[in-house]
């Protein structure tokens, strides 16, 4: 009887996606920014989200964080079967979903490694901040994005250079070890160098693992290294086209235009 | 947050608002006369020439104006008659705890502080209303020659030391507050340290104010022979009542050449005490003073610690916090006058308001035409918590010298939703994560504090912020 229990459990959480998201519509002070979007992402799975400025994308990621300042008007969110909407964001961190910011906040006084010890106490639980085992996985973390034990007393974000702050969302990440990594345009900012650690730390914790990640984006550079499942691009708050890789390096080489141009022409 | 249910289970939102039954033994009637300065000098069977200061420093208090700045409309509302000036709730100071009287024993216990003074203090001085109920300090220490009294007892067994000193860093005729405590004063520290001895760890006073209605007006002398360094650590609580207290104390500090005092303060008054309180030490050559000042409770603070850099190369510290929260004003500050040359001075204080809270930073730091070569550095950073809170900055700098290097910074900041949002998206609760941000406000502060006070005043700023989320 438990066996059977067991198995039947399995398969349908490998059915079931990890992230859905349907028609959502949201938007800031009365201010439509999305416009109806699905994405899908099922277990191990890795997608990229691009768009130009303002087409929605970190409104994408902030929503499915929670943000209190944006407006769902219609539409759903769940984790796991679990619908998100009605989570506040620290609720929605203890469910799995994490987000690299785009511009992480400096918070004069607290001090990182003692941050780090609490977010892991708090989403993980008093056990997992404690002991050899936090220690050895924050030790082994920094060790592969390349930061210096010193970094642990600095202040959280504060005087940190644009490529700091960016490896400390990743350490954090491989920290917390969510189910669902949100990462807002993560790579901007760093150099060539930079690009790789992170996208062998975004490698190192959602592959294999049964998490997932959605990675937002400008540029395809980071997806040389990631390698998405799938690509969403988004313009006017609308996802516009789904495709593999090959569509990222078609947008590198053709711009934004060729693709509007294209799904105008599709649209006649 | 399991400090704050506990502390929930005992009072309520102040933690250490509970009282016990006021048993006293000599409890004065309310209002000041020159007989009941006469007559708490006469209890204290004290020298002449103490009960002619007293006297001569109540006519004084009768005559001065009230300050004509700060925060006026409260000042007004001190009915000076409905104080109680003195009251007495055990006939003796004890050395051993079990000793004292169980209901103010009880008092110190939650309060934790025998548990304290076992692990990581020199020694300890508990005063209760007017009078200290228990002193202890730590055998090597006294063998070394070290004197850690409380002032009553100091007065009587030295009392060559304490008419040298006493009122000679704070005159009474300072200000309307020092007249008062030097016409009505009872308990405080009297500690002196001989030449090139250091007292390593911390020697703490306690004040407790559990009546009603009680003014209390301890007087601490602190002198620090040449060569020599003592850290005292003070901590205040008092029980919530609707009617007012008066906490008006006077703090004397002599620095020694060569010598090294700091003196750190966790004020955590009830929302209902009157805190009116003048320091100032007298740093000599090569000497360092330093204040570490918190102020977390009280209805009105007004108190600048200041230092007097007489001697060349002395260093004066003020390193300061305030928490002004509903109905609470926290007028802080600092002094520091550069008189010699090659003084070097720092200031930094840190203010929170929140609940229409009003902090304000009023400091004064001068240089004399003949000081050369001071180096003054002033930071001041608020952090406003929402629309109601108040945050003022009252900055004066006198420099009579051109060598002077002066540097001088003023933040004002608001807890951003963007901040909150980051530290939220990290599994933190909105209280918690204002939390965060608070206790790394006061960081700088806390860091210089002795551990244990850090966590308690982590923990205290942790209560803060609950509820205060709407």
């Amino acid at each position: 009887m438990f066996k059977s229990d067991d198995i039947c459990t399995q398969v349908m959480q490998s059915k079931e996606p990890l992230l859905e998201i349907k028609n959502l519509h949201a938007g800031i002070d009365g201010n439509v920014i999305l416009n109806g979007i699905d994405i899908e992402i099922g277990p191990g799975e890795i997608h990229a989200i691009m768009g130009r400025n303002g087409s929605g994308k970190t409104t994408t990621a902030n929503i499915v964080m929670g943000h209190p300042d944006f407006d769902v008007e219609d539409g759903e969110i769940k984790l796991m079967g679990n619908d998100l909407l009605d989570l506040e964001p620290w609720e929605r961190a203890k469910e799995g979903v994490f987000l690299s910011f785009q511009y992480p906040q400096a918070v004069p006084g607290l001090q990182v490694g003692n941050f780090l010890k609490k977010s892991v106490a708090s989403i993980k639980g008093d056990e997992a901040a404690k002991g050899k085992n936090f220690r050895e996985l924050l030790k082994k973390s920094m060790k592969e994005l390349n930061m210096p034990s010193s970094f642990l007393s600095r202040y959280v974000n504060d005087g940190f250079s644009g490529g700091e702050k960016k490896r400390f969302e990743i350490l954090q990440m491989m920290l917390l070890q969510p189910k669902l990594a949100i990462l807002d345009e993560t790579d901007s900012g760093l150099d060539i160098d930079g690009i790789r650690t992170v996208a062998t730390g975004i490698n190192s914790s959602i592959r294999g693992t049964g998490s997932g990640a959605l990675i937002i984006t400008h540029y395809s550079r980071i997806l040389d290294y990631v390698k998405p499942d799938k690509i969403h691009v988004l313009i006017d708050g609308k996802i516009v086209a789904t495709g593999d890789s090959t569509l990222a390096t078609d947008l590198e080489e053709n711009g934004y235009d060729w693709l509007e141009e294209k799904i105008k022409g599709g649209d006649e | 947050m399991e400090t704050s249910q506990e502390a929930r289970d005992v009072v309520g939102d102040y933690k250490s608002g509970w009282h016990d039954t006021e048993n006293s033994t000599i409890r004065f009637d309310s209002g000041l006369s020159e007989k009941v300065v006469r007559d708490i000098s006469k209890i204290k069977d004290e020298p002449e020439w103490m009960t002619e200061i007293r006297v001569k420093a109540y006519q004084h208090f009768i005559e001065r104006e009230m300050p004509t700045w700060g925060n006026m409309s409260m000042l007004e509302q001190i009915d000076f008659e409905e104080v109680c000036y003195y009251l007495r709730s055990s006939s003796a100071t004890e050395n051993d705890w079990d000793e004292v009287p169980d209901e103010i024993r009880n008092t110190f216990e939650r309060l934790g502080i025998p548990e304290a003074e076992q692990k990581w203090l020199s020694g300890v001085t508990a005063q209760y209303e007017s009078e200290a109920v228990y002193h202890s300090i730590r055998e090597d220490l006294v063998a070394q020659g070290v004197i850690f009294l409380d002032m009553d007892s100091g007065l009587r067994e030295y009392p060559e030391i304490v008419k040298k000193w006493f009122c000679s860093v704070v005159p009474y005729s300072d200000n309307k507050f020092s007249a008062l405590n030097t016409a009505v004063w009872s308990g405080g520290s009297f500690i002196y340290v001989p030449k090139g001895v250091h007292v390593e760890m911390p020697v703490q006073a306690y004040f407790r104010i559990n009546a009603k209605n009680m003014g209390q007006f301890e007087r601490t002398l602190i002198v620090a022979d040449e060569g020599s360094s003592i850290h005292y650590v003070e901590g205040c609580t008092a029980p919530t009542y609707s009617t007012d207290s008066l906490h008006s104390a006077v703090v004397e500090l002599v620095a020694l050449p060569g010598s090294h005092i700091r003196y750190s303060t966790v004020q955590n008054w009830s929302a209902n005490v009157y805190n009116l309180v003048t320091k100032r030490g007298i740093a000599h050559k090569n000497a360092k003073i330093e204040w570490v000042d918190g102020n977390i409770g009280s209805k009105l603070t007004m108190k600048y610690p200041s230092v007097i850099l007489k001697g060349e190369g002395s260093h004066a510290e003020v390193i300061s916090v305030a928490y002004s929260g509903n109905g609470q004003h926290q007028d802080a500050g600092a002094k520091i006058h550069h008189i010699a040359s090659n003084t070097t001075s720092k200031i930094l204080s840190k203010s929170i308001s929140k609940d229409g809270g009003r902090g304000s930073y009023r400091g004064m730091v001068t240089v004399s035409p003949k000081a050369e070569n001071c180096k003054l550095n002033i930071v001041c950073d608020a952090l406003i918590l929402d629309d109601e809170s108040r945050s003022d900055t009252y900055p004066t700098m006198e420099v009579a010298n051109p060598t002077a290097r002066c540097e001088h910074e003023a933040s004002v900041s608001k807890v951003s939703d963007e901040q909150l949002f980051y530290l939220m998206s990290r599994g933190h609760s909105e209280e918690e994560a204002l939390a965060l941000i608070v206790n790394g406000f006061f960081e700088p502060f806390t860091r210089e504090l002795p551990m244990e006070y850090a966590v308690e005043l982590n923990k205290l700023m942790a209560l803060e912020m609950e509820g205060s989320i709407g």
